[in-house]
């Protein structure tokens, strides 16, 4: 069984984003790049579906040179190989899915894990277009897998519950927090993941579906202002909420 | 040049959700202001409130009715909508950017050749050219876009566009289309509520707790402030990471990214992630002993005092009034 997880390189979610002087692109000075956070889950979900039924997982991520770096830790986390969809300028969505989807049709994958959102652009699409591309069946924001022969039984988190959902393969599957407890690299891992390859391929950029005008900052919040600091301020603060936000 | 206007709307366990008759609402007014023909589309099967439409909407009212349809398919409505979509020429699609949203919007966009862009918190009309505003790396930056395609499809965030009733509205018919064939390739089978209580995505008021608050037994005074408000309880990252919450009340990069009326963070003393999640909040308070904590930057009213001794005073002060 060929498993695929797909992975992105992302701003670690600790660092402040400075936009570029064209107004395109952030400022990556000074910026430390990580694996999208919701993709280790993503990761090890295919693993342990692995370590379950056999076969290799195989890590593809889109994106530039950088891009390696996580597809590296995904190898030193216990993936056996990796691609690397190589672009050398940003694509929308749906340029990132046809680019997968055309690649797992190569690899004839029938179970593919993404992140349910990569925290960089935050549109949490991918995963569906590149399922409905390929006319997969998918489940998004996964918080309970199980696979059994080719029945898949999961539940995807909803506003205020769960939906138990019942599908099967060929299937992608896009990973939330809670799924799984994401395992670390280890020491061997790490060293193991030097030795194993990742293919580069150079592709063709699709033709956008959508046009980046421009990136702003968000409006500046005036500071606020301290009310007080014992129990006798809560009498003020009940009356702003009131009478100046108009909130309650 | 006229064109055809779509809002699809969400049901769960039969009942429309506050969040769509916000797209209805911003459908009804978009449309009115470009001389736009609008329609409304459901799937589900018994729904309770959807005589509701008629007070948000004055264009035409479709509903997919079937007993399978009752729960959410991706595969069924997703096929369902796609050929509603070109049956009847649609240009321009909204629903709400929830779960549902995020999961059938990109559906749709394949299968009808649309373009898409997601949680959107405005969209303005720039010469005939539709123009998204979207927070990008959850609200540290913003992104201004266009969709290329003649069909486009947009999300809009929950609590930005608001629900206005109609000042008359008149008994309209609601159209319903029984579907033939339905295969269900990917069916929810249940729903299982987490716990009755409202969810931050979807709250307009959300009180949140951090690590000031010492432990999770001392939650429950977190929720008794969410109890007298009618809010979500809402947990930074540090706690839910400490096992104290469970991550569906994160708020946050990592979170939940949120935008309601009112945000009160007790014992949070605000790292980025968590700010960039809930900064866009309409009113912000908070509650710190630390007086430099970066929570304070992005308030708009601050008590530096004692969580233990703040909370209960204002759920105090709240019940007398």
């Amino acid at each position: 069984m060929k498993i695929v997880v797909c992975v992105n390189h992302v701003p670690d979610t600790a660092t402040k984003i400075k936009l570029s002087k064209d107004e395109k692109t952030i400022d990556s000075a000074g910026v430390s790049y990580v694996i999208n956070p919701y993709d280790e889950f993503a990761v090890e979900e295919a693993i342990k579906t692995k370590e379950k039924f056999g076969g290799e997982v195989i890590a593809i991520s889109v994106g530039p040179d950088q891009n390696k770096e996580t597809i590296r830790k995904v190898l030193a986390m216990g993936a056996d190989e990796g691609i690397h969809l190589k672009v050398e300028t940003p694509l929308d969505s749906f340029g990132v899915a046809k680019l997968l989807a055309d690649e797992i049709k190569n690899l004839n994958s029938e179970i593919i894990f993404f992140g349910k959102q990569s925290v960089d652009y935050d549109n949490s699409i991918i995963g569906q277009l590149t399922a409905t591309i390929l006319d997969y069946n998918c489940i998004s924001n996964c918080v309970v897998f199980t696979l059994e022969s080719n029945t898949v039984n999961a539940e995807s988190e909803i506003e205020g519950g769960r939906e138990v959902i019942e599908s099967e393969l060929p299937i992608v599957i896009t990973t939330q927090k809670g799924l799984n407890e994401p395992r670390y690299p280890t020491l061997k891992g790490i060293m193991a993941a030097k030795k194993k390859p990742i293919t580069e391929k150079l592709v063709n950029q699709p033709e956008p579906k959508l046009e980046l005008i421009k990136l702003k900052n968000p409006p500046e919040k005036n500071p606020g202002r301290i009310i007080g600091s014992d129990a006798s301020a809560v009498t003020e603060l009940v009356k702003l909420l009131k009478e100046e936000a108009k909130v309650i | 040049m006229s064109k055809n206007v779509l809002a699809i709307l969400e049901q769960r366990e039969g009942t429309i959700k506050k969040s769509s008759f916000e797209v209805l609402s911003f459908v009804e007014t978009f449309s009115a202001g470009n001389g736009f023909t609008s329609h409304a589309i459901v799937i589900g099967f018994d729904i309770v409130n959807i005589e509701e439409i008629k007070k948000f909407f004055s264009g035409g009212i479709i509903t997919i009715r079937h007993e399978k349809l009752h729960n959410y398919s991706s595969s069924a409505y997703g096929n369902l909508l796609s050929d509603f979509i070109k049956a009847n020429s649609i240009d321009l699609i909204f629903l709400s950017n929830t779960v549902f949203g995020r999961d059938i919007a990109p559906r749709i966009a394949i299968k009808t050749d649309a373009g898409l862009a997601m949680d959107c918190v405005e969209i303005s009309n720039l010469n005939g050219e539709f123009i998204a505003t979207r927070p990008v790396f959850a609200g540290k930056s913003l992104e201004e876009v266009k969709v290329i395609p003649e069909r486009k499809i947009f999300t809009l965030r929950q609590n930005v566009f608001k629900k206005e009733e109609l000042s008359d509205f008149s008994a309209k018919e609601i159209k319903f289309l029984e579907p033939q064939d339905l295969v269900l390739k990917t069916k929810a089978k249940e729903i299982r509520k987490t716990s009755g209580k409202l969810d931050v995505a979807e709250a307009d008021i959300i009180v949140s707790g951090g690590r000031g608050m010492k432990g999770p037994e001392h939650f429950h005074l977190i929720e008794e402030l969410a109890d007298v408000l009618g809010a979500a309880v809402g947990a930074s990252r540090a706690v839910v990471d400490a096992g104290w919450r469970p991550h569906n009340e994160q708020v946050g990069q990592t979170g939940k990214t949120v935008s309601p009326s009112l945000y009160i963070a007790c014992g949070i003393s605000g790292a980025i992630q968590h700010l960039a999640g809930m900064s866009s909040s309409k009113y912000i308070v908070a509650v710190n002993k630390d007086k430099d904590a970066p929570i304070f930057s992005v308030a708009n009213y601050g008590i530096t005092g004692d969580v233990f001794e703040i909370i209960p005073a204002l759920v105090e002060e709240l019940k007398k009034a």
